[in-house]
């Protein structure tokens, strides 16, 4: 579905990305951990053209996304729909109207359709009722979820998250990991999932990407993850700020 | 010392042409989706409300005391060498070929421009716009196109409004203040003013609208760093919008000058 092969970005003097390689098969749960600041969410925006790199190739279902032009990447972003790390809900819309975008952009008119198709998603990400809330009286959870309700609403084959869970209390984080899973049984999603909650990462994950240093550290299956006795690895898991090594 | 100089004069110069030539870029692109993609039309009638209906207004006030200060002016210096009624021709030429046109647009960029500029530039630092990219919405076709088209309607038609209230207002100074034969005035007035003035004016209008929608888009399109930003991108839009539209604006009266020749023949 998805192929990084050693893609480059700096931002000013600051080398994000240096060399990226990375697989995302059909229908699998790629999560992608590393520390705050890595250049996770950089990466993410690449996937889908949002940010361009300095050098690398990205392969989405088959097609090199780099140096397309904007009306060219509309295609592609039709079949893979992303969750802001902020939300990034439109503000002067209705949860509604945020939510309903996609379908109408798509050239949907059937409201009564519409609003069946928004209440649906809605009450997946549990929020039924919400309708008429405009974003800013929302709390960060809310927005998040509503963000998520947005890019699955079209049923893109793929979703890339960027940090679903994080500033969520524990009762609805996992629900929102249970959300990831089903979307994946159900409709055979492929997902990209950003996180640094490790409790997410080994429930969602298929495979663990370790971001470190602009670079995939390590790959592999969550047993595989914690069996690595690499320190670096190891201090992320346990949440070291000091290697125990040193 | 002397070489600083000149590096310094051709960087600005780069600056500038790289400016110009993104914000006819954004132009371009903006009329080539405007042909080759369909209209939201709800968007586009929100924007002639926004654009058109609420500057009503302004407008008025601005063309109303426009022309009635100017009769008043003219009249003082006119009468004294005994042309008083020809206050009105004056007045109503130099109102439909330069104040309309160029107050109304000095007008719509503060009032329009900067909320356009503010708009979309909160959406950029916002991640908005990346939004609108990510969910397949080419953000040209959604906030450019229906900006650029419901201005390039509503500003000559705003003109043509201040225009008229300009006159209005001139011609009521002139008989109830200023004393002058109402008949006179009018004659004087619709004998000198012509179409072409009218024109002038309404394309004139067209011209800075296109100028101040562009300009104002192009800011917000490429605003940076949070709420300063955003508050820098609209002064910017601001200050640049209404410096085009008076620069501009001698440059097409030369140009229109030729085409429709001012005065009487
Ligand atoms: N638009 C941008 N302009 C400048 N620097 C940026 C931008 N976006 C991200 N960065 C920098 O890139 C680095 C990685 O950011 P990010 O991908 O957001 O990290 P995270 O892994 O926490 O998601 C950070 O150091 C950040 O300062
Ligand atoms: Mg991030």
């Amino acid at each position: 579905m998805i192929a990084v092969r050693d893609l480059r970005k700096a931002i000013g003097e600051q080398e994000i990305l240096r060399g990226v390689e990375l697989d995302v098969a059909v229908g699998e749960t790629l999560v992608i951990i590393g520390r705050s600041g890595g250049g996770k969410s950089v990466l993410l925006k690449h996937l889908i053209g949002l940010m361009q790199p300095d050098a690398g190739e990205i392969w989405v279902s088959g097609k090199n996304i780099i140096g397309m032009s904007e009306r060219q990447l509309t295609a592609i972003r039709q079949k893979v729909g992303i969750l802001f790390q902020s939300g990034a809900l439109f503000d002067s819309m209705t949860v509604e109207d945020n939510i309903a975008f996609p379908l109408r952009e798509a050239g949907m008119r059937d409201v009564k359709a519409m609003r069946a198709r928004v209440n649906q998603v809605l009450e997946v990400v549990e929020l039924e009722g919400e309708n008429a809330k405009m974003p800013e009286s929302l709390s960060g959870g809310m927005r998040k979820r509503v963000g998520l309700a947005r890019a699955i609403i079209r049923r893109p084959s793929c979703v890339l998250y960027d940090e679903p869970t994080s500033g969520l209390d524990p009762v609805v984080s996992d629900s929102i990991n249970r959300l990831i899973r089903r979307l994946q049984e159900r409709f055979q999603m492929t997902s990209v999932v950003v996180t640094h909650d490790m409790k997410s990462a080994v429930h969602v994950g298929d495979r663990i990407a370790y971001l470190h240093e602009g670079r995939v550290y390590f790959q592999g299956t969550p047993a595989e993850l914690k069996q690595c006795d690499d320190p670096i690895i190891q201090d992320f898991l346990l949440g070291r700020s000091e290697s125990a090594t040193h | 010392m002397i070489a600083r100089f000149f590096i310094a004069i051709g960087a600005s110069l780069v600056v500038f042409v790289r400016y110009l030539g993104e914000v006819v870029l954004l132009a371009a692109d903006t009329f080539r989706s405007a042909f080759t993609h369909r209209l939201r039309w709800r968007l586009f009638l929100q924007q002639i409300v926004e654009i058109g209906l609420l500057s009503q207004v302004v407008v008025i006030v601005t063309g109303g005391f426009t022309g009635a200060v100017f009769a008043a002016q003219t009249y003082f210096q006119f009468n004294k060498i005994g042309m008083g009624s020809a206050t009105g021709a004056v007045v109503s030429v130099a109102i439909c070929r330069e104040l309309a046109p160029v107050l109304s647009a000095l007008m719509v960029s503060g009032r329009v421009g900067a909320a356009m500029s503010a708009e979309i530039g909160t959406m950029k630092v916002t991640e908005q716009i990346d939004a609108l990219r990510a969910l397949a919405v080419y953000p040209v076709d959604y906030l450019v196109v229906p900006r650029a088209l419901a201005m390039m309607i509503s500003m000559p038609l705003l003109t043509a409004e201040c225009i008229g209230f300009g006159i209005i207002a001139s011609y009521l100074i002139a008989i109830v203040v200023l004393d002058i034969n109402g008949t006179y005035y009018l004659d004087n007035m619709v004998r000198w003013t012509r179409m072409r003035d009218l024109i002038m004016g309404t394309s004139k209008a067209f011209v800075f609208g296109i100028l101040i929608v562009f300009i104002c888009c192009h800011k917000g399109l490429t605003t940076r760093e949070g709420a300063v930003g955003v508050g820098r991108a609209t002064t910017e839009a601001v200050v640049v919008s209404s410096l085009a539209v008076l620069i501009s604006n001698f440059f097409l009266t030369m140009a229109l000058n030729i085409v429709y020749p001012a005065g009487y023949q």
